[in-house]
Order: structure tokens, then C-alpha cells, then sequence
């Protein structure tokens, strides 16, 4: 067809492909609270399967992401920088990596936290992801931000969500003080090597929300004209 | 059989044939932003296009093909010879044809106007000499190549720019298109209309003053937007459609805007378009009936009548598909945006036909589109198709003219 060419100019647009992107890792991150609920509960065989679960999610999001990648060659001409919105792109992986390296870890060597650990950790879990919630809330008003030409009222709105996934990050570091310090409490008398994991799922759980803040913080560089 | 009855016949066939291709093809482009957007369905993009392709090629058609018919061409270097010009034509004819369809069997992009005017060029150096090409003319038609897609694209950025202050970035978007809308509808109709009726209807037998000139304009916009605000007002919104997508109510009322601006654009790409199928195939009609190149011989109106005819033609038999073909691939595009390409894009070609400047529709399109993505309304937008246009340029004169030149020594071989 000698029309053809018009049609060409229009690339695929990236922005709902990102939205599609954050929802699944929003889910995989999200099944990280019936994860830590089978493990509390020492259900080693259905955290084994959860954790399973999260790994084909993280796989799903991957294959997403490599797909989006793909879809934004370097002559494309969008409303935000090319690189910028790649780099966000990536910051969303890393919290399905996360939620995937969390669980692999506790599954993996088996681990049964101490009491006084477990009855601080589904709530300080469950505000992590609650932080994640919020990054999709900010990534699904992407679209809305493509139609009004990243201007206007919609950036306000979308400043403000940022503001609340702030203040959700800040919630969450101050449990993770809180779980650290009852874990220092009873350190001396657990074996070394465990206290050295429990620190760091302690801190990989903080991570998701600190990632989560940090797709909030790439939104808003999105939006600096 | 004579041969001015021969030129003729080949003339209007070869013009026909044009004119059904012009419909075939280009219209596509045209119409496919507003199936893309899916403020129309095809079925409806198709009878819209239909009506206003033909009212454009019959009401305002006629400068662009005198441009085409006399303007290229230098009448005074052949009024010795002026079987020259009737070859000269036909094979101009011929060689668009030819190459429009190669070019569109192999997907490169071509434009039908380039084509017709690379060939007029083409054989007139050989055929008649280089004196005999109006070189003024010609040079003005290739800078309004140039420059028709940056107007167009700078209108489009400014329209959009408009109405993201006036409604999209405002505390009540959807009240705020419901106020505003409707002016847009009335500027599209004014425009259209005004531009229409400055050019001149006398070959349809109306003459106005400028001031019944604008009454008329002012009513025509009017109307056109009271009908807009009734269908408006009876849209149907559900607060739920905005749970995922908080314009999607808003889009609906855009949709109705570019129902008028889908007019629009049909009715400029017709009163530019066909005259690169019926500019020539006047110019044969014209010196085969007369026996000589006069400057001033008035065209028949019929003879836009049968472009509009051919252009509705190629559109019926083969148009709906292509505008399928087309329209889906441009999901990108919201009615908010569509609207915005196509009311600049129209308002460049309808000015261009008014001043009888050949222009690209397509490429001026394609300026819109750039426009409204430098305002950041576009999603993804491959810059590559801009190169691609500076090669329809490079590759689409040359081969215009060549084929018109071999053509052009084929006619002169047979008939003389």
C-alpha cells in the first residue's frame, strides 16, 4: 500500500506496557505475606510452593520487561526521555527480584525465625508491600499522564501519591529498627550464622519497600520538565 | 477515429483510473486516524469520506488543478506544437499510474503529488525544452513540500497545547470539554466553509461578497456546532469507565469533534488530491478540443466531477480495506490528539488548495502528528517515517519523470 508509511510513524506506545509490567510484580511481591505466614507457621512444603509461585511471576515480569525493551528502539520520539523510563522499568524488576531472593533464601536453608522475631515481622512485611501497592498506584497514573502531555493538575496528583509511598518507606524503617533491635536482644544466644540471615531478610524485606520508593522517585523524574 | 477523439477517450480513462487510485490509497491515511482513534467505524468513515472527498474535489478543486493543468508548464514555449502537451500529459498520467503502483506493490513510500508533478517536470525539459518549465511555480510548489508539514505540525502543537490548558489539565476536564468542544467544532466548520467560499464557487454558478462571504462561514459553523452539541449533550457518561482510565469520558466527547474533523480532512484531501488526476487530463481535453494552448480557457466543471467520481469509485471497490489496514495500526492516537492532526493538517491543505499549491496530504498528516508529539500527547513515535519522506522526495521525482519520458516519446512515436 502506498499509505503504509503514515501508520509506521506510530510506535507502540510503552506506557500501558509498563503498567502491565508493575501489576505483576505488585503480585509477586504481594504473595510475600502468605509466604512469611507458611513459614511462621513452619509449613515448609507450602512456602516451598509460594515460592515457586514467585519465581514464575519474577520470570513473567523478566519476559515482560526484555519485551518492553524491544519495543523502545533508539529513534523513538516519546513525552519523557527514553532512558529514563528504561531505568524505571528496571527499578520495577528489581522488586520481583527481591521478593524472589527473600524467599528463595528462607526456603532454601530452611529458616525458623525466633518468636520474638516472628510476632514483629507479617506487619512489617505487610507495610512493605503496602508500599509497593502505592509504586503501582503511581505507575498506573502514567497513562493519565500521557494524555494530559505531562502537565497541569494530573502532575499534583501524582506528586501527592508519591508523597503517601514517602511516608509508607519512613513506616517501614522504623519497624525495621524496631525488629533489629528485639533481634540484637536475643542474638547472643542463637547460632551466629542464622542471626547473620535473619539480618538479612530482615533487611532484604526493607529493601522492597525502599525499591518501591525508588519507582516513586523515577516517576517524579519523569515529570521535572 | 480521430485523434482528438482518441486523446480524449485516453485521457479521461487514464484520469479515471488516476482518480480511482488516488481513492484507493491515499484517502486512507486521511480517514485512518479516526478509525484508529475509533471515533468511526468504517462503515462510517467510508460514506463520510465519500461525501466529503467529492464535495471537496467538485468545490474546491479547481485551483490546484489549474496549477497542475497550466502552471507547471510554460503554455507560450508550445502554442507551435501543442500535440506536445497532449503526449506530455498522457504520459504524465501514465507514468503516476505505473509508479503508484509498483511503488505501492513494494511499499515504498510515494506520493501521488510528487509523482504527478516530477513527471509534468520531467518530460516538459526533454519533450519541449527546459526553458518551457515555469521554474517560479515549480520552485513554489517544492517549498510548500517543505513547508506544509512544519505549518501543519506548528498548528497541530498550538491546538493541542490549547486544549490541554483549556480541558485536560483543569480541575473538571469533562465539564470543561462539554464547554469547549463545541467551539472547535465551530472553528472547523468556519474554517472549511470561509476558505471554501473565498476561493470562489463560480464554476458552480455562486458568487458572494465577503461580508455574505463570513455570514454565510459564521452559519455553516454554527450549525455544524449545534448539531455537535446535541449529540454531545446526548452522550451517555459512566463515571465507571473512568476507574482505569480517568479520561475516558472525556475522550467520548472528543470523538464527536473528530467526526467534524474527519469531514474536514476528506473534504481538504479531495480538493487537493484530484487534481493530480484531473489537472492533466483537463490540459488534453482542453487543447484537444481547441486546437491551441490558451492561458485562460476556462475549465469545464464536469471534468472535477469525474475526479470526485473516480476518487469515490477506488474508495467503494477498494478504499475500505486499506482504511481498515491502516486505521488499526494507529491505536496510539486518542480522539483528544486525532482531532488536533487533523484539523491542523486539514487547515494547511485546505489553504494550500485555496492558493493552488500541490501538497502531500500525508506528509502534511504526518507533520501534525509530529506537532502534537513535541507536546508531549503521544505515546511512542518513530522519527524513522521522517526519513522515509525525504526518500519519497529523492526517489519519487526521478522516477515520475523518467517513466513520463519514456511515455512521452512512446505517444509521440505512435501518433505522429
Amino acid at each position: 500500500m502506498a499509505s503504509n508509511y503514515f501508520s509506521k510513524i506510530f510506535g507502540h506506545s510503552p506506557f500501558m506496557a509498563m503498567q502491565d509490567h508493575m501489576e505483576i510484580v505488585d503480585q509477586c511481591v504481594h504473595l510475600l505475606t502468605p509466604f512469611f505466614k507458611a513459614v511462621l507457621k513452619q509449613d515448609h512444603a507450602t512456602a516451598r510452593d509460594i515460592c515457586k509461585e514467585i519465581g514464575k511471576l519474577e520470570n513473567k515480569a523478566d519476559t515482560l520487561k526484555k519485551k518492553l525493551r524491544l519495543q523502545m528502539p533508539k529513534g523513538l520520539f516519546m513525552p519523557v526521555a527514553r532512558r529514563d523510563l528504561l531505568e524505571l522499568l528496571l527499578v520495577q524488576d528489581k522488586a520481583a527480584n527481591q521478593a524472589k531472593d527473600i524467599s528463595g533464601l528462607i526456603v532454601g536453608r530452611k529458616m525458623i525465625f525466633p518468636e520474638k522475631v516472628a510476632e514483629l515481622l507479617p506487619e512489617y512485611v505487610r507495610r512493605c508491600e503496602d508500599a509497593c501497592k502505592q509504586a503501582k498506584i503511581v505507575i498506573n497514573e502514567l497513562d493519565e499522564l500521557v494524555e494530559t502531555g505531562f502537565a497541569g493538575k494530573e502532575i499534583k496528583i501524582v506528586t501527592s501519591i508519591i508523597q503517601e509511598l514517602d511516608s509508607i518507606e519512613k513506616d517501614t524503617d522504623r519497624m525495621q529498627i524496631k525488629i533489629r533491635a528485639a533481634l540484637m536482644k536475643i542474638e547472643k544466644n542463637l547460632p551466629p550464622v542464622d542471626v547473620m540471615f535473619y539480618y538479612k531478610i530482615i533487611e532484604g524485606v526493607g529493601e522492597v519497600a525502599d525499591i518501591a520508593q525508588r519507582i516513586g522517585s523515577r516517576v517524579e523524574l519523569l515529570l521535572a520538565k | 477515429m480521430d485523434h482528438v477523439t482518441i486523446y480524449i477517450i485516453l485521457a479521461g480513462a487514464l484520469g479515471l483510473f488516476m482518480a480511482w487510485g488516488i481513492g484507493a490509497n491515499d484517502v486512507a491515511n486521511a480517514m485512518a486516524t479516526s478509525i484508529g482513534a475509533k471515533a468511526l467505524t468504517i462503515k462510517q468513515a467510508v460514506i463520510i469520506a465519500a461525501i466529503f472527498e467529492f464535495s471537496g474535489a467538485f468545490l474546491a478543486g479547481g485551483q490546484v488543478t489549474s496549477t497542475i493543468r497550466k502552471g507547471i508548464i510554460d503554455s507560450s514555449s508550445v502554442a507551435q506544437t501543442p500535440e506536445l502537451l497532449i503526449f506530455g500529459m498522457l504520459a504524465s498520467l501514465i507514468a503516476a499510474g505505473i509508479w503508484l503502483l509498483i511503488a505501492s506493490r513494494a511499499g515504498w513510500p510515494v506520493s501521488t503529488t510528487h509523482t504527478i508533478v516530477g513527471a509534468i517536470v520531467g518530460f516538459a525539459i526533454v519533450g519541449i525544452g527546459i526553458d518551457s518549465v515555469n521554474w517560479g511555480k515549480v520552485g513554489s510548489i517544492v517549498m510548500s513540500w517543505v513547508v506544509s508539514p512544519f505549518i501543519s505540525g506548528t498548528l497541530a502543537f498550538l491546538l493541542f497545547r490549547s486544549v490541554q490548558k483549556l480541558i485536560l489539565n483543569t480541575d473538571n476536564p469533562l465539564a470543561m470539554a462539554k464547554k469547549y468542544v463545541p467551539m472547535y467544532i465551530f472553528a472547523t466548520g468556519f474554517m472549511i466553509a470561509s476558505i471554501t467560499l473565498f476561493k470562489g464557487l463560480k464554476h458552480v454558478g455562486l458568487e458572494f461578497t465577503t461580508v455574505q462571504n463570513y455570514g454565510i462561514a459564521v452559519a455553516v459553523g454554527l450549525v455544524i456546532m449545534g448539531c455537535g452539541t446535541y449529540y454531545i449533550s446526548r452522550l451517555k457518561f459512566d463515571p465507571s469507565d473512568d476507574k482505569d482510565f480517568h479520561f475516558a469520558n472525556v475522550e467520548k466527547i472528543f470523538s464527536v469533534l473528530m467526526v467534524v474533523t474527519a469531514c474536514a480532512i476528506a473534504f481538504a484531501h479531495g480538493s487537493n488530491d484530484v487534481a493530480n488526476a484531473v489537472g492533466p487530463m483537463a490540459a488534453v481535453i482542453s487543447i484537444a478540443n481547441e486546437g491551441v494552448v490558451t492561458q485562460n480557457s476556462v475549465m469545464p466543471a464536469w471534468i472535477l466531477l469525474v475526479g470526485g467520481i473516480g476518487i469515490v469509485l477506488g474508495l467503494a471497490m477498494y478504499g475500505k480495506k486499506v482504511i481498515a489496514t491502516v486505521g488499526n495500526k494507529i491505536t496510539e492516537l486518542t480522539p483528544s490528539r486525532g482531532f488536533a492532526c487533523q484539523l491542523a493538517a486539514a487547515t494547511t491543505v485546505v489553504v494550500a488548495s485555496g492558493t493552488g499549491l500541490p501538497i502531500s496530504t500525508t506528509h502534511t498528516l504526518v507533520g501534525a502528528v509530529l506537532g502534537v508529539g513535541l507536546a508531549r500527547g503521544i505515546g511512542a513515535l518513530n522519527l524513522g517515517v521522517v526519513g522515509t519522506i525525504f526518500m519519497s522526495w529523492i526517489i519519487t521525482l526521478p522516477a515520475g519523470a523518467l517513466l513520463a519520458i519514456f511515455f512521452f516519446y512512446f505517444f509521440k512515436g505512435i501518433f505522429t
